[in-house]
C-alpha cells in the first residue's frame, strides 16, 4: 500500500486493501461492516433475493455461515451463540417465508432480552407492498419482538445501519434487531464509508444509578433482619456475577435466582437458594414470604416466579435494580428503584455496604439464615429413586455428578427444562441456556448447536423432552455436518410431559392429545439415519455407562432414556396460587386435598 | 383517569405503527391522537389522549420513553397547558331551527364553511368542554355527522412570578 492511500484509509476508514473511492456493492458492505463488527459466525438460510449475499460469502475466510435446516434453528443457534459468549448472534435469511420463519425465534431472545441481528432479504423495493413472490411485511411482522427494526431503503445507509442495529441489540437491555434488506439495495453501488461512532439522538440507556438511590439501599440492607436477594438473567447479561457474589458475601444475605439467572450466582455456594416460583425450591419460596427485605437484581417479577401477586413477599420492602425503567413497578409495588447496569450498581452498593455502612454482619443474620436451613432440611428437593424405572431427575443428576457442573447445558421447555433448572447445578454464568420468557419447545438443540460452534472445546448437553425434541429435529443434520459434537439427552416418557401433569393435576387425568407413545421415533435410528450416534438407556444401571460413552464420543449424540412416564415436576405451585401454597410428591389423595384446599 | 400525552417523535415511515403497535399490544387505550411535522422537518408532535389509573399511565410512559423513534415524552397533566380540538359537524336543521344553528355557530365562535339546500357545515375549535357543549347544543336540530381532529396540546410559557 502506498503512502497515499495509507492516508486514505486513515482518514475515510476504508477497508483494508480497498483502494480510494472505490465503489462496493450493497452485498459487499454488508460483509464489511459484519467484518468491522468483529462477526466471526453467522447462521442462515439461503434463498432468492439473498443469493447476492451468499454469492459474497462463498469462500470468504473472516465469517463463516453455518447452514441449519430451518430458519427457526438458525435463528436458535445465533441465540445459543450469544448467550454462551456474551456478543450478538447474527443471522441471515431470505425473505418471505425466510423471515416468517425466524419469528419464534425473534421473539424467544426478545422475551430473554437475548442480543441478535438478524438479517433477512426483502424483494426489491419497487415491489414491495405489490404482494410479490415470497413478499412479507417482515418489518411489520416483527416489529412487536424486536428491540427494533430496518428496512433499508438506500444503500448509502447500509453501513450506518449495521452499526447502529449492533450498537442497540447489545447496549441497555439487550434484544433482537432485524434488518430488512431489499434485494435492489443489497445490488446497488456506492463508497463504504464506516461511521466513526453511533448517534441515535433518542437511545440512551441508563448505566449509572442514582446514587442517593444506591444508598437508601443501602441503609435498607443495614436494618434488614430477613433480606433475600433475588437475581435475574439482568446479572449475566451485565457480567454482574463476581459484584453479586461480592455483594451477598459482604453482607451475608441469601441468593435466589430466577430461571434466567441460573448461574449468575454459585449454584454450589452455602447462601444459594435456587430457584423460586412455581417449579422452586419451597426454601427460596418461604423466604421470599418471611423476608422483610427483597433485593431484585436484573429481574423483572415474572408471573411465573411471583405467583397470585397481592400474596408475594408480603412483609418485604422491595429493592428492584434493573436496566430498562418499565420493568419496575410493572407487576409489583418497589420501595427503592435504582434504574441502570446491574454491574455498576452493585460495585457502587458494595462500595458503599464497605466503607459507609461498615456492618458487622454475621451475628445479625445467623437467625435467619438458620431458619432457612431449617427449611431447607425439612422440604428438600428430592424425588425417589427407584431401581427398576430411570427417574428422569436421576438423569440430570448424573450429568451433573459427571461433568462436575462444567458443560453448557441447554433445555426445551417442559419438564425437562425444570428437572434440569432443580438438580443441575451452575457455578458459573453463560453455561445455561433455556428459553424463559417466551417458553419455546424446540430451542434447546439449536441453541446448543450455537453454542457448541462458539466453543468447540467445552462440553455442550441439550437435555431434552420427546415432545421438545421432534419440534427442530432436522438440526441434525447442521451439528453432524459442522461435526459438532453436541450431546442430546432425551428424557423420554412418551407424553408431553408438563402438559400431561397439568391434566393429572388440574384435568382429571383426561389426558388430550398429550399421549405420544407409539408415535415416539426410535432416536436412535433417527440420530444413526443422519450419521450421528444413537444410544439408548431403559433401566437405571444404563444411565451412566450411556453418559459416559456419550460424553467420551467426539461425534453428536442423542441419548434415548426410556424415562418413568409418570414422573412429576415437584414442588409446584398451582397457577393462581402464593408460593408458599406448593403441593410436594406425596400420596395422590394428599395432593388432591391440598388442590382442593388451594382452589 | 384521562390523560393528555404530547410525544416529540422521528419523523420516519413505521413511526405511528410502533406507537400505535405499542397500545394495541399491551392493551391499553387510545381516545384520541394527532400527528403533525414540527419546525424541524425530521420531528413530528403526537398527542394522544388515553386514559389509565396511576399505575397504567406510568407504564405507558415509561414504554413510550423506552421506543427508540420517541425523543420526548410529555405528560400535560403536569404542566399549565392550552388544548385543542377542531370539529366539522354537519347539520340538517328543520327551516325553523335554522337562525338558531347559525346563532350557535356565531356564540360558540364557530363558522360556517359549507352550506346547502338542507345543510350546514360548521367549523369549530376549542377544549373539550366547549366541543362538547356545541355537540350537545345541536344535537336535536339533526346532527348529520361529525368528524373531529383529535386533541392537540402546547405548554404554556412559565411565567416567573414578580417578586414583590
Amino acid at each position: 500500500m502506498d503512502i497515499f492511500s495509507e492516508f486514505w484509509v486513515k482518514l475515510y476508514n476504508f477497508p483494508k486493501g480497498v483502494k480510494r473511492r472505490m465503489k462496493m456493492n450493497g452485498a459487499e458492505i454488508l460483509i464489511e461492516s459484519l467484518k468491522r463488527e468483529g462477526v466471526k459466525h453467522m447462521f442462515g438460510y439461503p434463498g432468492g433475493v439473498v443469493l447476492g449475499i451468499f454469492d459474497h460469502l462463498y469462500g470468504d475466510k473472516d465469517i463463516q455461515l453455518i447452514l441449519t435446516r430451518h430458519e427457526q434453528g438458525a435463528v436458535h443457534a445465533a441465540d445459543g451463540y450469544a448467550r454462551s459468549t456474551g456478543k450478538a448472534g447474527v443471522v441471515l435469511v431470505t425473505s418471505g417465508p425466510g423471515a416468517t420463519n425466524t419469528v419464534t425465534g425473534i421473539a424467544t431472545a426478545s422475551m430473554d432480552s437475548i442480543p441478535l441481528v438478524v438479517f433477512s432479504g426483502q424483494v426489491p423495493t419497487m415491489l414491495i407492498g405489490n404482494d410479490a413472490f415470497q413478499e412479507a411485511d417482515i418489518v411489520g411482522i416483527s416489529r412487536p419482538c424486536t428491540k427494533y427494526n430496518f428496512l433499508v431503503k438506500d444503500v448509502n445507509d447500509l453501513a450506518r445501519i449495521v452499526r447502529e442495529a449492533f450498537y442497540i441489540a447489545t447496549s441497555g437491555r439487550p434484544g433482537p434487531v432485524l434488518i430488512d434488506l431489499p434485494k435492489d439495495v443489497t445490488a446497488a453501488k456506492t463508497e463504504f464509508v464506516w461511521p466513526q461512532e453511533v448517534k441515535i439522538r433518542s437511545y440512551h440507556p441508563t448505566l449509572e444509578g442514582n446514587k442517593w438511590m444506591i444508598t437508601q439501599a443501602a441503609h435498607l440492607i443495614a436494618k434488614s433482619k430477613r433480606p433475600v436477594i433475588v437475581a435475574g438473567g439482568g446479572v449475566i447479561l451485565s457480567n454482574a456475577s463476581r459484584e453479586l457474589k461480592e455483594f451477598a458475601e459482604i453482607a451475608d444475605i441469601p441468593v435466589i435466582m430466577t430461571l434466567m439467572g441460573l448461574g449468575a450466582f454459585p449454584g454450589t455456594h452455602s447462601l444459594s437458594l435456587g430457584m423460586p416460583g412455581m417449579h422452586g425450591s419451597y426454601y427460596a419460596n418461604r423466604s421470599i414470604q418471611e423476608a422483610d427485605l427483597l433485593i431484585a437484581v436484573g429481574m423483572r417479577f415474572d408471573d411465573r416466579v411471583t405467583g397470585k401477586i397481592d400474596a408475594f413477599a408480603p412483609h418485604a420492602k422491595i429493592i428492584h435494580i434493573d436496566i430498562d425503567p418499565t420493568s419496575i413497578r410493572k407487576n409489583v409495588r418497589v420501595d427503592t428503584p435504582i434504574v441502570g447496569d446491574a454491574k455498576r450498581i452493585l460495585a457502587v452498593l458494595n462500595k458503599v455496604l464497605k466503607e459507609e455502612i461498615k456492618e458487622q454482619w454475621g451475628e445479625v443474620r445467623k437467625a435467619w439464615l438458620k431458619q432457612i436451613q431449617t427449611w431447607r432440611k425439612e422440604r428438600p428437593l428430592t424425588y425417589t429413586y427407584s431401581d427398576e424405572v430411570i427417574k428422569p431427575q436421576f438423569v440430570v443428576e448424573k450429568i451433573f455428578e459427571l461433568t462436575k457442573g462444567d458443560a453448557i447445558i441447554s433445555t426445551e421447555v417442559g419438564q425437562n427444562q425444570m428437572w434440569s433448572a432443580q438438580f443441575y447445578k451452575f457455578d458459573k454464568p453463560r453455561m445455561w441456556l433455556t428459553s424463559g420468557g417466551l417458553g419455546t419447545m424446540g430451542y434447546g438443540f439449536p441453541a446448543a448447536i450455537g453454542a457448541q460452534l462458539a466453543h468447540p472445546n467445552k462440553l455442550v448437553i441439550d437435555i431434552a423432552g420427546d415432545g421438545s425434541i421432534q419440534m427442530n429435529i432436522q438440526e441434525l443434520a447442521t451439528a453432524v455436518i459442522n461435526k459438532l459434537p453436541v450431546k442430546v439427552a432425551i428424557l423420554n416418557n412418551r407424553y408431553l410431559g408438563m402438559v400431561r401433569q397439568w391434566q393429572e393435576l388440574f384435568f382429571s387425568e383426561r389426558y388430550s392429545h398429550t399421549k405420544l407413545d407409539e408415535t415416539v421415533p426410535d432416536f436412535v435410528k433417527i440420530a444413526e439415519a443422519y450419521g450421528a450416534v444413537g444410544l439408548r438407556a431403559t433401566k437405571p444401571s444404563e444411565v451412566e455407562p450411556v453418559l459416559r460413552e456419550a460424553f467420551k464420543n467426539k461425534k453428536t449424540v442423542f441419548m434415548d432414556f426410556v424415562v418413568d412416564w409418570k414422573e412429576k415436576v415437584f414442588p409446584m405451585v398451582p397457577a393462581g396460587a402464593a408460593i408458599d401454597q406448593m403441593l410436594f410428591e406425596e400420596h395422590k389423595e394428599k395432593t388432591e386435598k391440598k388442590l382442593k384446599a388451594v382452589k | 383517569m384521562r390523560h393528555t400525552i404530547s410525544l416529540l417523535v422521528e419523523n420516519k415511515f413505521g413511526v405511528l405503527s410502533r406507537i400505535s403497535g405499542l397500545f394495541s399490544g399491551r392493551g391499553y387505550n387510545i381516545e384520541s391522537l394527532s400527528v403533525g411535522e414540527t419546525i424541524d422537518p425530521q420531528m413530528s408532535v403526537m398527542t394522544i389522549v388515553t386514559s389509565g389509573d396511576e399505575q397504567i399511565i406510568e407504564q405507558i410512559l415509561k414504554q413510550l420513553n423506552k421506543l427508540i423513534d420517541v425523543i420526548k415524552v410529555v405528560d400535560m397533566i403536569d404542566l399549565d397547558h392550552v388544548e385543542r380540538e377542531m370539529v366539522l359537524i354537519k347539520v340538517s336543521p328543520r327551516q325553523e331551527d335554522k337562525a338558531e344553528v347559525l346563532r350557535l355557530t356565531e356564540i360558540f365562535r364557530g363558522r360556517v364553511v359549507d352550506s346547502g339546500p338542507k345543510t350546514y357545515t360548521i367549523e369549530v375549535t376549542g377544549d373539550e368542554k366547549k366541543i362538547a357543549a356545541l355537540i350537545e347544543l345541536l344535537k336535536p336540530m339533526g346532527i348529520k355527522e361529525f368528524i373531529r381532529t383529535g386533541k392537540i396540546a402546547i405548554a404554556r410559557e412559565k411565567v416567573k412570578k414578580p417578586s414583590t
